[in-house]
């Protein structure tokens, strides 16, 4: 093989949970760095190579101008650009707060808004092309695995599209809905945790964002059957993904 | 010798986005000093207004990926204060034990990937895989330690879901607690091998007498709760914290500064902690500070390395002490609402924590005040430099940046955090 893939890890408005998830990949760290130049990684890096990656990627979403231009030079550079976890998909969390009016947000935290840059925070495909995405807040180390593989076969990543619910009937839980009458997100939401949360008596909270084609409406009036309130349910879509296309009815306006 | 211009306009190796920026006269007086925080802002405080107060571990989670433990179990423990909710011995033990793994992953990732490459010379840990592989390797090793006891009680490493109000929703099995009991063990010699580096390791030689701050329990080496003390005199319950602290916005950061009210600045973080509670650290990690020959209480911020490696040992020594009491029986309480205000202080890794919460009856909040480690340290960070930049004027000017960036690093800085 010629040159090793140049790889570089950017930080945008996030949790830097997702740089994380990729550390954590101890065991398979130091076969990472034979096959990947590493290229920049400012969080792990003093030195870092601006010049162009083969593949980047993106955590955190977008919430300011300077932003807005970063993403885009970056797209310029890289050829195979990544939105690294819910943040850069979607906003995710921090996104909550599109529903507050920009002001109010400032003033809640600062004196004096008139040194704050800010915007309503966007996932980056709002402005540039993105080449693949890898959900979940965090995003799955496997699903990281997964993409690294295919960039070295040079194939596209097997990224999952069905519903927590089929991992979940895999591990043979008790649904929570049926059983505990517990709002689950998990028939909406996107399969890749392995259903960690139904698995350990909790409900999902959709951390993985939406599946492809969810019927969000059905699983509301199912919640709403099961006692909760409209704004319970607002508050259940307007988490990860608020802004997303597919939750964005039931998160309101 | 003409005027010094130190700019770093991204700091490398800290979490989040931050510059440093210092202007030194000719006469060797520092005339400007920055520590810039440019991380964007996300508004926690805002948009926490109107949710409920059983997500708030999950959403205050995501202030940092970094210590999502830390920033969960405060923000139950200020909901239980608001509720008047006191959870069982059995959720205070697991909570420790999960709070200490999360310390355990992030000090040492801050010790072994973030600061080592300076200290001994190298760009990041990626080249020095080539000329120390075992150091590395031992790193990996105890990270992940850390790591698989957060996923083992959390659920996840990042960003656990098993940790709940008044509860876990889950618990996890005897075995897996026996397995981890034995690497535990088996890390101890690790954790000794990461003191005896960091107290032989160069460091500058600096020190800087400034008020050192934590939470402080006589019966335990205090992480989730106690009283917060200090150095000069104070000694809080968390839920009065904001009469003696304040916080200031400065106009070149994101990141609001705190300081004692009528006083100074202070610093959180490992070396506060060892400072404050060394006689509730372990037998063994008190041993191995004295075989280190470095005295406590100590005032150099560098010293911050041996201390986080001093407490890896008491940590370990803790989970064992923990997993060897824990009864894991299935408990868990309903909750009633109920109007009210609830503060907390813990010790994230970086230092000490504060949330507190207004819920109105419903459950809902209504006000949301959070003070990560990084917003106490900033303003310490700065008077640190202020002083330690005086004493390396004569070198190049490379070195004097490097070693700038060296003393920020030994905080540990959390930016994210900081501009929740
Ligand atoms: S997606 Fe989640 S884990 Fe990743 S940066 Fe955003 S908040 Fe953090
Ligand atoms: S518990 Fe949740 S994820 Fe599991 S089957 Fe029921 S709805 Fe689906
Ligand atoms: S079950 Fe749902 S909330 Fe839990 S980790 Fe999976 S996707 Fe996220």
């Amino acid at each position: 093989m010629n040159e090793k893939p140049k790889i570089a890890i950017f930080k945008f408005t996030g949790c830097a949970g997702c740089q994380l998830e990729f550390l954590h990949l101890e065991e398979i760290f130091l076969d990472i760095l034979e096959l990947f130049d590493i290229s920049y990684w400012v969080m792990v890096k003093r030195d870092n190579d601006e010049t162009g990656w083969d593949i980047s990627l993106v955590e955190g979403g977008i919430s300011t101008p300077e932003e807005i231009e970063e993403i885009k030079q970056i797209r310029m550079k890289t050829k195979f650009l990544v939105a690294f976890g819910d943040c850069a998909i979607g906003g995710c969390i921090p996104s909550i707060r599109n529903w507050t009016p920009q002001l109010d947000a400032e003033s809640q935290v600062y004196r004096d808004t008139s040194v704050i840059q800010s915007t309503k925070v966007f996932g980056i495909g709002e402005y540039v092309k993105v080449d693949a995405i890898l959900k979940g807040c965090p995003a799955h180390r496997d699903t990281i695995v997964e993409l690294l593989k295919s960039a070295l076969l040079e194939i596209r990543p097997r990224l999952r599209q069905h519903p927590v619910c089929v991992e979940c009937k895999f591990r043979d839980n008790a649904c929570l809905i049926t059983s505990k009458k517990m709002a689950c997100m998990g028939p909406v939401t996107s399969a890749g945790c392995g259903a960690i949360c139904p698995s350990l008596g909790r409900e999902c909270e959709g951390c993985f964002g939406p599946m492809s084609n969810p019927n969000t409406s059905a699983l509301a009036s199912i919640f709403k059957d099961l006692g909760f309130n409209e704004k319970d349910i607002k508050r259940k879509f307007r988490k990860y993904a608020g802004m997303s296309p597919e939750f964005r009815k039931e998160a309101g306006h | 010798m003409g005027e010094i211009n130190i700019d770093v306009n991204y700091l490398a190796r800290v979490e989040g986005r931050g510059a440093l920026h210092v202007r030194i006269a000719k006469d060797g007086k520092v005339k400007d000093l920055k520590f810039r925080i440019y991380e964007p802002p996300r508004f926690f405080e805002s948009f926490l207004i109107g949710r409920r107060y059983d997500e708030l571990m999950e959403l205050t989670s995501r202030i940092c990926g970094i210590c999502p433990v830390a920033h969960q179990i405060t923000a139950l423990r200020a909901v239980e204060n608001a509720l008047g909710v006191e959870p069982s011995q059995q959720t205070k033990d697991l909570r420790k034990l999960l709070a200490i793994s999360a310390h355990i992953q992030s000090n040492v990732l801050s010790m072994y990937f973030l600061s080592l490459p300076d200290l001994m010379g190298y760009e990041s840990i990626i080249p020095m895989t080539k000329d120390h592989l075992h150091i590395v390797k031992r790193g990996l090793k105890l990270k992940k330690l850390g790591n698989d006891i957060t996923d083992l009680i959390g659920g996840r490493a990042v960003h656990p879901v098993t940790a709940v109000v008044n509860g876990f929703t889950a618990l996890p099995s005897k075995n897996k607690l026996q397995v981890t009991r034995k690497r535990l063990k088996e890390a101890k010699q690790d954790a000794y091998d990461t003191v005896d580096l960091f107290s032989e390791i160069e460091i500058p030689d600096f020190k800087r007498k400034c008020e050192h701050m934590a939470m402080s329990d006589p019966k335990e080496y205090a992480i989730n709760r106690g009283r917060f003390k200090s150095t000069e005199g104070l000694n809080v319950d968390e839920m009065n914290y904001r009469n003696y602290i304040s916080e200031e916005q400065k106009s070149y950061s994101t990141a609001l500064h705190s300081h004692v009210k009528n006083r100074d600045s202070f610093m959180v973080g490992p070396l506060p902690r060892v400072n404050i509670n060394f006689n509730q650290l372990s037998s063994d990690a008190k041993d191995a500070t004295k075989r280190s020959g470095v005295k406590f209480p100590n005032f150099n911020p560098f010293i911050s390395h041996l201390a986080r490696a001093i407490e890896l040992v008491h940590n370990i020594d803790e989970s064992i002490e923990i997993i060897d009491r824990v009864p894991l029986k299935k408990e868990r309480d309903e909750i009633t609402c109920k109007s009210g205000f609830g503060a907390a202080i813990t010790e994230a890794p970086r230092g000490s924590l504060y949330h507190s919460y207004e819920l109105d009856n419903n459950g809902i909040v209504r006000k949301a005040d959070i003070v990560p480690p990084t917003a106490h340290n900033a303003l310490n960070v700065e008077r640190d430099i202020n002083e330690f930049v005086k004493n390396i004027l004569d070198l190049p000017l490379d070195e004097i940046t490097l070693k700038c960036e060296m003393l920020i690093r030994a905080y540990d800085p959390c930016i994210s955090c900081s501009t929740h």
